[in-house]
């Protein structure tokens, strides 16, 4: 048990290394397929492929660029975690009601005061609903990196696997499973303080 | 001043707007009224670019505005919208501020235009500033929708059917505070309804489009008296009857001409019958050839009249009279200072034509203000 912490938290810093990148890319094509027509189709349908490729596939061609390790991994997660996160906020944006965004213009507020003020706050609920389905994903998925050399709670499971050893395997999923739940609990009241009053529920 | 100068607007195949050449002038409650689809909002929302025309030219006091960087002309330019459009993710403060931090104010300078504006509509600041939109009424909520686009002190404020989903008392307060605000600031507005009551109430000048053209712009007085088609008169519907409410109201309008007549030579006792049959209490004699000649009333006939006189010899030659043409003011006064309670109108060659009555004045007077009445 105690050779295992370190693991854990290797685990977990692939996952939110690989999550802060994944919600900056992410976010931003969701804005870009929002703001540029023909282009969203296009975002989400590529967005909509990567998740559609097996893990072990991806994870090999990602091998043969970003070689053995963490690396390799953490851009797998992204790829995975792009498409809710992308989906999540076109969406968002797009359903904010349109007489709120003819408001905002006929303000006078620009294109990106608008997004700003008005349409990112309020897809907010949306977008974070991505985020947290994205992040619980990735913790599971990054499992597999111990077959591209990455560290995490893959090798004694991997391990466990090989051995034929039951105890070992849970050793590594327990943590995996628990995790999922404290984050995405953690998650949970992070977006009930974040979600403005005035557009909840 | 707004100007607009041939300007068009399609899509696709359909025209909406029809070369519209017009011009508001500074200070003007202007109303655009007109059937659905017929190109208000469109007109409207061309004044500050949200729609850009096809071809023409408006200009803001002589500024082209396609000219002008469209983000920067909305805000010098109110907006308000029927849907209200306040943003659920900031306060009533928040919301009305939108425009000064826009501009960049201060906040020592858009905290007290916010307290201002919260106390011309009775909205006390302490209370409201920091509730959201959603803990309002509508009509608090339109209150603030019109608030938010006073903030910056544009001279122009647009709104399109602002009032048109609120209950009918909520509307019509707001439709006062407006008008009232209107005037106090000296705005103008340029305002979109299809309700010719709110039109009628609130314009200076109003517009009235159909199928993307101008059928007329007049004053509200104009329009009513002499509406220039035929659309008009429909969509006026029921102040059709008001025409002439100031203008060529006459003492005609308000008589009612079923009225008891009799000869001079009537006896008492038969006059007294008479009046009972008709359950009034005074009659109108006339001379030999039809003319007016006095009234009896049963009072007189009680203290006066003996069986077997004629009404003639004792009748009351006191009761005021007009002339059928004599105009409604002259008329109204006539009645109020009469002793008896009502004048007699007389036809140009002195015959009777009619009895003015408190109660056929009020009721001439009802049916010109809110239309024909039902009995
Ligand atoms: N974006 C658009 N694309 C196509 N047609 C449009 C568009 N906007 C408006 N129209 C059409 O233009 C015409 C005028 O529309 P507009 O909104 O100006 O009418 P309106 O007088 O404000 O009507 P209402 O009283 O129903 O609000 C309508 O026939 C409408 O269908
Ligand atoms: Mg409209």
């Amino acid at each position: 048990m105690t050779n295992l912490m370190p693991l854990i938290l290797e685990h977990l810093m692939i996952v939110l290394i690989a999550a802060f990148i994944a919600v900056f890319i992410g976010v931003s094509l969701g804005i870009l397929s929002y703001w540029v027509r023909y282009l969203d189709k296009a975002i989400l349908w590529t967005a909509e492929i990567i998740q559609t490729i097996p893990n072990l596939a991806l994870l090999a061609m990602l091998m043969i660029i970003f070689g053995l390790g963490n690396v390799t991994i953490i851009a797998g997660l992204v790829l995975y975690a792009l498409l809710p996160i992308i989906r999540n906020t076109y969406i968002g944006l797009e359903s904010v009601p349109s007489h709120l965004k003819d408001a905002a213009r006929g303000m006078g507020m620009s294109r990106l005061q608008r997004l700003m003020k008005v349409e990112m706050p309020l897809s907010f609920p949306l977008v974070f609903s991505g985020i947290k389905l994205a992040v619980v994903n990735s913790l599971s998925i990054a499992v597999m990196g111990v077959l591209i050399g990455a560290g995490g709670l893959g090798y004694p499971i991997y391990r466990g696997i090989q051995t034929g050893s039951v105890e070992r395997i849970l050793t590594g999923a327990i943590p995996v499973v628990l995790m999922a739940l404290i984050l995405d609990y953690l998650m949970s009241k992070v977006e009930k303080r974040l979600v403005h009053k005035g557009t909840r529920g | 001043m707004i100007k607009f100068e041939n300007v068009s607007k399609s899509y696709g195949e359909s025209k909406v707007l029809k070369d519209l050449s017009f011009q508001i002038n500074q200070g003007d409650f202007v109303v655009l009224i007109g059937p659905s689809g017929c190109g208000k909002t469109t007109t409207l929302r061309t004044i500050n670019r949200l729609i850009e025309p096809d071809s023409g030219t408006i200009y803001i006091d002589g500024n082209d505005i396609s000219a002008l960087n469209p983000v920067e002309l909305r805000r010098s330019i109110g907006y308000v919208i029927q849907q209200i459009g306040l943003f659920p993710n900031m306060t009533v403060e928040e919301n009305i501020a939108v425009v000064p931090k826009l501009l960049k104010y201060p906040k020592e300078k858009w905290q007290p235009i916010v307290k201002d504006l919260l106390g011309l509509v009775g909205m006390p600041y302490d209370e409201n500033a920091h509730k959201y939109p959603s803990e309002l009424s509508g009509g608090q909520q339109q209150r603030i929708g019109v608030l938010r686009a006073l903030a910056a002190s544009p001279p122009i404020v647009l709104m399109d059917e602002p009032f048109g989903a609120l209950d009918p008392i909520t509307r019509e307060a707001l439709q006062e505070e407006v008008k009232r605000i209107q005037k106090k600031l000296k705005k103008t507005i340029v305002f979109v309804t299809h309700d010719m009551d709110e039109a009628l109430k609130m314009a200076d000048v109003i517009v009235f489009m159909s199928g993307g053209k101008i059928l007329q712009m007049a004053s509200p007085e104009e329009l009513l008296q002499h509406p220039a088609d035929p659309l008009i008169s429909e969509f006026m519907g029921k102040h059709r009857g008001t025409v002439n409410i100031n203008a060529n109201l006459t003492a005609a309008d308000f008589m009612k001409t079923r009225v008891l007549k009799a000869s001079g030579s009537m006896q008492t006792l038969q006059s007294v019958e008479l009046m009972r049959n008709r359950d009034v209490n005074s009659m109108i004699v006339l001379n030999e050839d039809d003319t007016y000649a006095g009234t009896v009333s049963l009072d007189t006939i009680k203290t006066h009249g003996k069986a077997g006189r004629a009404i003639g010899e004792f009748m009351e030659t006191g009761v005021p009279t007009v002339n059928l043409k004599e105009d409604a003011r002259e008329t109204f006064e006539k009645l109020y200072t009469s002793p008896a309670g009502y004048v007699v109108v007389l036809n140009d060659d002195m015959s009777v034509a009619g009895l003015i009555t408190k109660t056929s004045m009020a009721k001439a007077m009802g049916e010109a203000l809110w239309g024909e009445m039902i009995s």
